[in-house]
């Protein structure tokens, strides 16, 4: 938002306030602190506690500047200040000064000189502002306050108490904006700290920000803890692609090796949070398993070769496919990737008509959803009402549950939750409506009749949050409950979440299925009754990804010859007659789209390890090799043929469009969509409907690689409401079996309030257990029967 | 063991149920787990996060602000010897090491028999009568070697169980709310006459 100059806007805005700020004029808005209007002049005022993006509670007392009033100048606290019409503030005179130097006298007073091994010496708020705004010398003569040095209070996140001021940034963080109140003022008093309850840690899945936000060195991240100075780092903006929220970033790195992301505050998306997984699986980037030669298999093993070698092997595999057939060949993943990756396999795909390919694994969702009328991650917090037909978002797109949670809490959307089990935004949700697996349409269709949810649709703008909430039912159903939103709420909007990094970029970019060939499932069907001759995996993991593993293992042993582009060794290509190393995230340019369809730049910070690749280069060298040269040179001319010739990505002609806040994809004119209720076998009530979801810290191979990470993923269970447990008649936290349609699983139950009855929650991809041999997805719902073991 | 029995909970409920907002019951309910186990225990937080909806370590916060809730178990009869300006001048610096003397423990311990704690204390608001202590919370003035003598003497032999009622009960009385002085479970934001207990004439 732009606030013209006041002496020159001739028009009075009633929403404009004018003050003076040390004598200079400033247009600031009704309510605005004079903090938040002094950041947009040159005048800083000192600060640790204020944060933007969080209520004012001024607990620091740094930002004291003078304000003149009736009885004369008077030093006000600027973050707990609001602007009227003719103040007069000034932020630089002696009293001032005199206060503010009080003030950083008494915070250094217990705090430790540590400096020279503190992690935030060089980028220390403290540090910076002693310098500038402290008083130079300290008349503190007596011991400091002592205590135990740094204390983890979770499995990533240290406190040292000594260097605390009592800043209230933290705990106000885990409060307000992750809704995790885990740690919090103890002892209030003279022996004030903070802490968790004790034996309970701050397991946070949004715990870094707290760590990026600490003005002092108080709260330090494992993964980051003595690994570089500041002024060591090197670093470059960027967008994170573990997830396709598509938060901005910056990617720090020291010795060509990375070592920290930061988030970067810009308004349509983050705000200037991550997620923990996204903060720290940069990790996986450093792992010492990367791929860093081309492999081919010799004889039973993979034996490491020269790019020429490989990429000619490959192209004799390819071309030997292609003779016989051109469906013979399939593509799947590439979500991984770069919009540039993806167009340029797409290009090579076009080439050597190779139709069947697919950047989701039978996991997601029709692309048909982003024909529809779309909705951007603003629009949908600015909603009155946000429908959920969607996985549980705290799990899946963390980001964005904090957006919708601010916009539940602060704007007052309602949100109308529809869900199998209740997920992290139940508690925020205005209506929840329960369902069973298959029926989802009709309860949206009744809960949606009410006289009292047609007032609220009536309200305002409708939104609809919609993905694929269970892995162990047909997508249809999704799409179903989708267009009774549709019949109930005409001009609803939608906000598509579909969870992997880049998949909007990627299926826009043609990494989708084209002339109505089949879908990832219908390829590893194909595969499996031997019509596949040649399977090349973008990135792609169908053993760890695709839920119904039986069908993965029967295609994976018709296939005759199966190509992988990855970073690293995985179940999937552990078998492969090629693999060839890719460039990992960090270490290559290019541009992401989120899932809102805003195209922002991903940045190279460090060298590609070993002699890897970024994926569309590997493309480009290919089709030399196959004789269908796709015409690249770089990756600007890359661009420059997305650009022109996929119109969703025209709005980013001008590359730095894709810079900061990006730029959203050309939506073309919205198609609607119809529903056509299919008919769902009625669950007998011996059995326990399965849904599956993911949780955030699942077995994904970016979190497996990841030290700081790995150690949080849980081992598999099964999840039923109490009720229903002692139905079954099992104690909670043993071993029972769970069986369907002749295959059983031995795992742990644990009883779950959250879980409707008749349901059974399994969280996909996690360790101990594999629980995929239930997931045969030629069934539209799956029903476990689940028995004591005697 | 340690979280609120079933009677308690059957009050707690209540309690809550005159909160507009839940968790502005805590402080009643951790004056009633002091009550039933002598000192607010782990299990008792987690407990009463659960009742009124917020985390444990919000109830943590909330409880160790103030000084009268313990989180170790204390003797039956708690001792808080003033050691504030008056008191100090009057002699409770001497009186405090008779009491550990006496008692064989240090300031802030507790007598093996489980019958005594004893505790330093800010300003008891009586120094007028300086030195005081406060045994429970009823006071004890002008305290000389020899009153203190006599006082745990006493306590000890059971008398005096009239004057002093155990640790914890402290908050029994207030917990009962006669419905026509109860204000009722109103968001504040929402009221817009005065409270019952204000006769209705004063504005607000």
């Amino acid at each position: 938002m732009t606030i013209m100059d006041p002496i020159k806007e001739s028009v009075v805005d009633p929403n404009v306030v004018n003050i003076t700020i040390n004598d200079k004029p400033v247009a600031a808005r009704k309510g605005e602190l004079i903090i938040a209007a002094a950041d947009r002049t040159d005048d800083f005022i000192p600060r640790f506690c204020y944060h933007p993006r969080m209520s004012s509670v001024g607990m620091c007392r740094q930002c004291l500047v003078e304000v003149e009033t009736p009885r004369g100048p008077m030093i006000v606290v600027s973050c707990m200040t609001p602007v009227v019409e003719g103040q007069i503030v000034r932020t630089t005179t002696d009293s001032v000064k005199k206060a503010q130097e009080g003030v950083l006298e008494l915070l250094l007073a217990n705090h430790p000189l540590d400096c020279p091994v503190c992690d935030k010496g060089g980028e220390c708020p403290l540090q910076d502002q002693a310098f500038s705004h402290g008083p130079g010398e300290s008349r503190f003569v007596e011991e400091k306050r002592h205590y135990e040095k740094p204390i983890a209070i979770s499995d990533i996140v240290y406190l040292d108490r000594e260097r605390c001021i009592l800043c209230d940034r933290c705990t106000r963080f885990a409060d307000e904006v992750a809704g995790d109140a885990l740690i919090t003022f103890t002892n209030r008093g003279n022996d004030t700290q903070v802490l968790t309850f004790p034996d309970e840690p701050f397991s946070s899945y949004f715990s870094g920000n707290t760590v990026q936000i600490c003005p002092v060195g108080a709260l330090t991240a494992r993964p980051y803890r003595f690994k570089a100075r500041p002024w060591d780092l090197e670093q470059t903006e960027s967008t994170c692609t573990s997830c396709s929220v598509g938060c901005r970033t910056v990617v720090q790195s020291s010795r060509d090796e990375l070592v920290r992301y930061q988030g970067v505050d810009i308004d349509p998306v983050n705000w200037g949070w991550l997620c923990d997984r996204g903060r720290y699986n940069f990790e996986s980037v450093n792992s010492p398993d990367r791929l860093t030669t081309p492999l081919v298999k010799t004889g039973t093993e993979l034996v490491a070769t020269s790019w020429s070698v490989a990429l000619e092997t490959t192209a004799r595999m390819i071309r030997l496919a292609l003779a016989g057939n051109a469906n013979s060949v399939a593509i799947l993943g590439g979500a991984r990737g770069t919009n540039e990756d993806a167009f340029a396999w797409a290009m090579l795909a076009d080439k050597l008509g190779i139709d069947q390919r697919d950047s989701q694994f039978g996991d997601g969702l029709s692309p048909e959803v982003f024909n529809l009328a779309q909705a951007t991650i603003d629009e949908t917090c600015a909603a009155s009402t946000i429908i959920l037909l969607a996985p549980d978002l705290k799990e899946e797109l963390p980001v964005l549950y904090l957006r919708v949670r601010d916009a539940a809490q602060k704007r007052k959307s309602r949100i109308i939750e529809v869900s199998a089990h209740d997920s992290g935004l139940t508690p925020h949700a205005w209506r929840t409506v329960g369902f069973e697996p298959g029926h989802q349409a009709r309860a949206v269709r009744e809960a949606l009749s009410t006289p009292e949810m047609k007032e609220q649709l009536a309200r305002g703008q409708v939104v609809v949050v919609v993905g694929r909430p269970n892995l162990a039912e047909n997508e249809m159903f999704t799409l179903q409950a989708l267009a009774e939103v549709f019949i109930a709420a005409p001009s609803v909007k939608v906000l598509p979440v579909l969870r992997r990094g880049n998949v909007r970029g990627a299926i826009a970019a043609g990494l989708t299925p084209q002339n109505n060939s089949g879908d990832a499932t219908d390829i590893l069907n194909a595969a499996a009754a031997g019509k596949i001759d040649c399977l090349i995996l973008l990135g792609a993991d169908p053993m760890a990804d695709v839920p119904d593993s039986g069908l993965v293992q029967r295609a994976f042993t018709q296939i005759k010859n199966l190509i992988s582009i990855d970073t690293m060794i995985n179940d999937s290509n552990r078998n492969a007659d090629v693999v060839l190393p890719a460039a990992a995230y960090g270490e290559k340019n290019g541009t992401t789209t989120n899932l809102e369809g805003r195209i922002s730049n991903v940045a190279q910070k460090i060298t590609p390890r070993g002699t890897s690749r970024p994926d569309w280069m590997i493309a480009t060298e290919l089709s030399i090799s196959l004789g269908v040269d796709i015409g690249v040179s770089s990756l600007e001319d890359l661009s420059e043929k997305l650009v022109g010739t996929v119109a969703a990505f025209a709005p980013s002609v001008d590359a730095k469009s894709t810079h900061g806040d990006g730029v959203l994809m050309a939506r073309e004119t919205p198609v609607t969509i119809s529903s056509n209720l299919s008919k769902v076998i009625d669950r007998n009530t011996y059995n326990l409907r399965l849904v599956v979801s993911r949780t955030m810290y699942d077995s994904a191979g970016s979190t497996v690689s990841s030290p700081s990470l790995a150690g949080i993923i849980t081992d598999a269970a099964i999840f039923v409401n109490p009720l229903d447990l002692a139905r079954i008649g099992v104690v909670d936290g043993t071993n029972v079996r769970v069986g369907a349609e002749g295959t059983n699983i031995v795992i742990m139950i644990k009883s779950h309030n959250g879980v409707h009855r008749g349901v059974a929650w399994l969280p996909f991809n996690h360790t101990g257990v594999d629980i995929r041999p239930l997931l045969n997805i030629s069934n539209d719902v799956i029903d476990v029967r689940i028995e004591p073991i005697k | 063991m340690s979280r609120l029995n079933e009677m308690n909970t059957k009050s707690a409920r209540e309690i809550i149920a005159r909160y507009p907002r839940p968790k502005s019951a805590l402080i009643p309910l951790l004056h009633l787990s002091q009550e039933q186990n002598g000192y607010i225990t782990r299990e008792a937080m987690q407990h009463l996060g659960e009742l009124v909806g917020v985390t444990s370590a919000e109830v943590y916060g909330t409880a160790t602000f103030y000084e009268m809730f313990k989180f170790e178990p204390v003797g039956k009869y708690l001792i808080n010897i003033c050691g504030t300006m008056s008191c100090a001048l009057m002699g409770a610096n001497e009186l405090m090491h008779h009491a550990e003397k006496k008692l064989g423990v240090n300031a802030g311990g507790t007598t093996p028999d489980g019958m005594f704690t004893l505790a330093h204390a800010e300003c008891q608001a009586a120094c007028t009568e300086a030195p005081t202590l406060q045994v429970n919370y009823r006071y004890r003035l002008r305290v000389t070697p020899t009153d203190l003598d006599n006082l745990i003497d006493n306590l000890r032999g059971g008398k005096l169980k009239e004057e002093f009622p155990p640790h914890g009960v402290l908050s029994k009385v207030r917990q009962i709310i006669p419905t026509d002085r109860a204000v009722g479970a109103k968001d504040p934001e929402d009221v817009n006459e005065s409270p019952a207990w204000l006769d209705g004439k004063a504005a607000l």
